[in-house]
């Protein structure tokens, strides 16, 4: 099982102080705290992309080609490259590219992004949003697996005898994981491919990320992938820790009234209670988090938002040093209990490539019986 | 035979409030004259009052807490769908039209409403036709012809000669509904989650 954190690359301002980081210093706070999760022990660091204000990340593969050369054993991710506004010849290259500068420590997760005027500046309608997400994911799982490409659909310019450059490492594709929030499409994407499904879990109650994630299993195993406890499976959570609950509440508290995204609606405490987030000692965490696997199943990858609301560079890295140190050691434990030996690992390139070369041997040695 | 979900939603704000009596009275009016023939009916009220704040966080998160999700499922599941408001600066209360901008615009198509609304004066009558109607004809309802508006003065008062008095009017609306409903079969409980198989999805996008 795969732990680590995911950030959306927000500007906002600290609620505490009325303090507003500049681009450059949240662009170079992603950095440090992708580093950092590393240094604390953490698998993977995914960053979001977006394409306006109040958001930093526009670039993810000239920061995790960055990060990755300033780190040794962390997975950079996404969290979500824009399958949509993003032509799909481009995202193969970018991240081939970024799959042999990081050895293959990187993957990526498709999303289709929900804000609508992001379509048109790139040339595309989000009414055809799950269209564009069907069309260009295919061509992109084409562009990876076939060396020269003839392709022809609606959103994008035909291609002749067209190569994507360089080829994936190793001729293994990178994972990818396909994000959704409420679109049972992308859950059906997902299982159809034999790719990774993961669920925000952040904005919504645990019963419909539950349903979400029950529809992915019971699809992987239709199309023949493996049997639904064998789909690889990957949850959003989102915390704030200190050593007594009390505090961390006190502390969360202005950050949380006036997030973004849910601030100024409901209190705290019905949050909490309605969604996943957990704000409390690092053993509500631990609890909670654990809670996730009698939802879903066993699964994969379990990445937490820590680093949004204005929460200011130093309180996030105390936040990592509660997760790597007292949070996420635990959870490797008791995760690990009682995991069916056929649950597979969170995916690496490794593994992948072990897992073709099995699949290459084992078609070697029926040809050799068939003759 | 099965039992008729009808649902009943109020967004009247004072308690006891006259728009929740007219709800009432058209609920009643309606199981009445669906009994008479021989056909049940299990009601369930939803009072917006309760859900208020729920449906200003559903704007800001996103989602329904858990007791608005109860009422929007008692709305969707329903066959048929009683909706009365005041009517407040002209038109439907904020609070009435927020609860059904919360729910998924589909979730109504094809389901008989009877609107009906309150309101201090008769003047304000006819927002129903040029507010309320449109509303519901938007979400592809079926909006039954006859509309009850409640004045103040029409509690206390017998018809007159272009209009008859307002319980005539609750049985006349009823009556529509109860029609309406007679000749249809009860609503099977909505399935889970429903997908469309990827290669439909894949095949839908060949030009």
């Amino acid at each position: 099982m795969q732990f680590g954190i995911f950030s959306v690359g927000d500007v906002t301002t600290d609620p505490t102080t009325g303090r507003t980081p500049s681009e450059h210093e949240r662009i170079k706070a992603m950095v440090a705290i992708a580093k950092k999760a590393e240094e604390v022990g953490l698998d993977v660091f995914a960053t979001g992309e977006h394409h306006n204000p109040p958001f930093v990340p526009s670039s993810p593969t000239t920061m995790l080609g960055y990060i990755a050369a300033q780190t040794d054993r962390i997975i950079l991710s996404t969290s979500t490259t824009l399958i949509t506004t993003n032509d799909p010849v481009k995202i193969a290259e970018d991240y081939a590219m970024l799959q042999h500068l990081t050895d293959g420590r990187m993957d990526l997760m498709m999303g289709r992004g929900n804000t609508g005027p992001v379509y048109p500046w790139f040339g595309k309608d989000i009414r055809q949003g799950i269209p564009l997400a069907v069309e260009n994911y295919a061509l992109l799982h084409q562009l990876w697996r076939e060396e020269v490409v003839d392709w022809q659909g609606r959103f994008r310019t035909p291609l002749q005898s067209f190569t994507s450059t360089p080829r994936p490492l190793d001729d293994v594709p990178p994972f990818v994981w396909h994000g959704s929030i409420r679109s049972p499409e992308i859950a059906e994407q997902a299982a159809y491919y034999g790719d990774g499904f993961f669920h925000n879990n952040i904005f919504w109650p645990q019963e419909h990320t539950r349903r979400m994630v029950a529809l992915y299993r019971e699809r992987y195993a239709h199309y023949g992938h493996g049997t639904a406890e064998q789909a690889i499976v990957g949850l959003g959570g989102q915390v704030f820790m200190r050593k007594n609950s009390q505090d961390a509440v006190r502390e969360f508290r202005p950050y949380f009234d006036n997030a973004p995204v849910y601030g100024h609606g409901p209190s705290l405490e019905e949050f909490t209670e309605q969604t996943p987030l957990t704000v409390g000692s690092p053993q509500e965490v631990i609890e909670r988090t654990l809670g996730f696997r009698e939802a879903v199943g066993d699964y994969q990858r379990q990445l937490f938002l820590m680093d949004h609301a204005g929460l200011p560079l130093k309180t996030v890295l105390e936040q990592l040093d509660l997760l790597g140190e007292e949070v996420v050691p635990v959870l490797r434990e008791e995760f690990a209990k009682g995991r069916p030996a056929e649950v597979p690992d969170g995916p690496t390139h490794a593994a992948l490539v072990a897992a073709r070369n099995d699949a290459d041997e084992k078609k070697n040695e029926k040809a050799e019986v068939a003759k | 035979m099965t039992v008729f979900k009808l649902a009943v939603v109020s967004a009247g704000l004072s308690k006891p409030s006259s728009t929740r009596l007219l709800a009432d009275r058209l609920a009643e009016s309606t199981v009445r004259q669906l009994a008479l023939q021989g056909r049940e009916v299990e009601v369930t009220v939803v009072e917006l009052r309760d859900l208020a704040g729920d449906i200003a966080n559903n704007f800001v998160t996103g989602f329904p807490a858990a007791a608005l999700r109860g009422a929007i499922e008692a709305v969707t599941d329903a066959d048929a769908l009683i909706a009365v408001t005041p009517i407040f600066t002209a038109s439907y209360s904020g609070l009435f039209k927020s609860f059904f901008d919360v729910i998924d615009q589909d979730a109504l198509t094809g389901k008989p409403v009877l609107i009906a609304a309150t309101g201090g004066t008769p003047r304000h009558s006819l927002a129903l036709e040029h507010a309320v109607r449109p509303l519901f004809s938007y979400l592809r309802a079926v909006v039954l012809p006859t509309a009850v508006y409640a004045a103040t003065d029409d509690w206390g008062a017998a018809g007159d000669g272009h209009t008859d008095g307002l319980p005539r009017r609750i049985d006349r609306a009823a009556g529509e509904l109860a029609a309406l409903l007679a000749g249809r079969t009860p609503a099977e409980p909505s399935l889970p989650e429903q997908v469309v198989p990827f290669a439909e999805q894949l095949a839908a996008l060949r030009v």
